[in-house]
């Protein structure tokens, strides 16, 4: 059977469904920004930070459930707020590890106590830890997208002096740029992101499309402009290449997002030798 | 006018006596080799130059004008971490990043912009490291695109924290020959804080040495002398000429493996264990 063939005969019958194009368009939107946000924060080696939001959101999530409130709209603002707390606190939080693993198990914990005053328990506990691309409402969608463009345009205002800082904080801070705010703005950003990923892939899986897309673009070019293009690139692939297979299959979207990440970072990887191989030997 | 005038200068830090009533004036072009412990506040000193910690008294002028942050005027390499060794971005991308300044937006850059970096790497030599990622790059060759980075936007104040710091013997002269040139050609003032003496002795117009919150800025033959260094540190400091170098030394340590390591090689006893103080002449 021919690609075409092949297309045609999953393609057309998949997105007859209203809500695997719904899915399309939100895992499209999601990935897109994971993968630029994601970018920053692997440069930064902040991809902790993306993790322990993820598990605060889960909190607001529930919490926004027990309450009669779409769980997104927790989500965003509890991630938000304590990207935040974050970027205020900067330097004062690096090296508590334990503190704020403590936290984090904390975050979880609360999460659970809400589930358990929710009667709809298994169901929308697997939803928030494991995604659910597939039941994204048109409100939902909409939210998506809106969140996706003004966290993509504060992105694109801060970019130059969040490289700048990333890259050298010193002559960054030394040359003007407001360190704290920039770092802060971030922060808030990559909450934004991280509330719309664990739509997508959940709650425990957000690593999966911010950090494995990003890591395995910094590993293949050298040039910013071009990391940044193929991280989005491959969050792209990676979410509707999920869904495709998920449709073919009948096994979860998020497995296979989750599978098709790790492959390119681990292609990645492995290509590396054989780039470095081409451009001739190290000088030392 | 004066690249550097300290009036009454203290900076204070966390309770502590960093820098009391320094009083010092560097004349535009000069090249000053900054020396000191560890503590003595040489860091503090250019952070103060940078506007990057407030002063507690005093007043301090850079280039005729009061020290703020992002005074165009001033070029500044910051101690290089180990940090750099992960970036894979190449030589052009990690210096470009600094291009920019403070401003928002993309990171992008004019034309004016790219021949500015262009133009800093070849004033360094760094021309041909531009395509390389710097995680495969040596300490010495991250150096010059450190230093090629401080070249951007024609400074005519250079600071530079610890350049030879990590750096063998002969890429030491290497950088302090660069730093020299470049001084000349372009016409500006430089304050290089070093460990040893040793290496700047030929390169540098006068030294300034920081010690018990104090400054003392001469020509060697002033500022190195045991009575000089004996006054500033409150100590006995003996000073030692050896064959057109100089060793400085507290009271009772010894200082002549030292001599023996860098004059004949001879390997014994005290080796191992000066391995590790071997960028220090001053043993306080």
């Amino acid at each position: 059977m021919s690609m075409t063939m092949l297309m045609i005969t999953i393609g057309v019958p998949m997105f007859s469904y209203d809500f695997m194009r719904t899915a399309f368009v939100a895992g499209g939107v999601v990935a897109v920004l994971s993968g630029v946000v994601g970018f920053f924060l692997v440069l930064r080696g902040q991809t902790f930070a993306g993790h322990a939001l993820s598990h605060v959101g889960f909190t607001g999530a529930t919490g926004a459930v027990l309450f009669g409130l779409p769980p997104l709209w927790g989500l965003v603002g509890f991630t938000v707020l304590a990207g935040f707390i974050m970027g205020l606190l900067g330097e004062k939080l690096s090296g508590r590890d334990v503190a704020i693993g403590m936290m984090l198990s904390m975050a979880l914990g609360l999460g659970l106590l809400f589930l358990h005053f929710y009667t709809a328990y298994a169901s929308q506990a697997a939803a928030l830890l494991f995604g659910n691309v597939l039941g994204v409402s048109d409100a939902a969608l909409w939210t998506l997208v809106a969140l996706t463009v003004l966290s993509l345009g504060a992105l694109a205002f801060i970019s130059r002096p969040l490289l700048f800082l990333s890259l050298q904080p010193e002559l960054a801070e030394a040359k003007g740029v407001p360190a704290r705010f920039v770092a802060t703005a971030f922060l808030v950003i990559v909450a934004i992101a991280v509330a719309e990923c664990a739509q997508i892939v959940g709650v425990l899986l957000v690593f999966t499309l911010m950090v494995g897309p990003a890591a395995a673009a910094q590993r293949l070019t050298t040039h910013v402009g071009n990391g940044v293009a193929l991280a989005m690139a491959f969050a792209l692939v990676e979410a509707w290449g999920g869904l495709a297979l998920a449709y073919a299959t009948d096994w979860p979207t998020s497995f296979w997002i989750t599978a098709l990440s790790a492959l390119i970072y681990f292609a990645a990887l492995a290509q590396e030798p054989v780039l470095r191989w081409r451009r001739g030997p190290i000088k030392v | 006018m004066t690249a550097i005038s300290c009036e009454k200068v203290s900076v204070t830090l966390g309770g502590r006596d960093i820098l009391s009533l320094v009083d010092l004036a560097i004349e535009e072009g000069e090249f000053i080799g900054m020396l000191g412990s560890n503590g003595s506040g040489k860091t503090t000193l250019m952070r103060a130059i940078l506007g990057l910690v407030p002063l507690q008294s005093g007043v301090l002028r850079v280039l005729g004008q009061p020290a703020t942050r992002g005074n165009p005027g001033v070029g500044y390499m910051p101690q290089a971490r180990g940090n750099l060794a992960h970036i894979r971005f190449s030589g052009w991308d990690y210096v470009a990043a600094a291009a920019g300044g403070k401003g928002w937006g993309l990171p992008r850059l004019d034309a004016a912009q790219k021949r500015d970096v262009d133009w800093a790497l070849d004033m360094v030599g760094a021309g041909e490291l531009a395509r390389r990622p710097l995680a495969e790059m040596s300490g010495g060759e991250r150096q010059r695109l450190l230093l090629s980075q401080a070249l951007l936007g024609r400074p005519k104040l250079l600071l530079l924290d610890e350049p030879l710091s990590n750096l063998d013997p002969r890429r030491q002269s290497g950088v302090v020959e660069i730093v020299r040139r470049l001084s000349k050609e372009l016409g500006f003032a430089v304050l290089f804080s070093a460990h040893e003496l040793n290496p700047l002795l030929n390169a540098i117009d006068r030294v300034l040495y920081l010690g018990g919150g104090k400054a003392l800025l001469g020509s060697v033959d002033e500022v190195i002398t045991g009575p000089a260094l004996s006054r500033l540190y409150g100590a006995e400091i003996d000073v030692v000429r050896l064959g057109g170098r100089i060793f400085v030394m507290a009271g009772e340590v010894d200082v002549e493996h030292d001599a023996h390591r860098h004059e004949d090689g001879h390997a014994h006893e005290h080796d191992h264990a000066h391995d590790h103080d071997r960028s220090s002449d001053v043993l306080l």
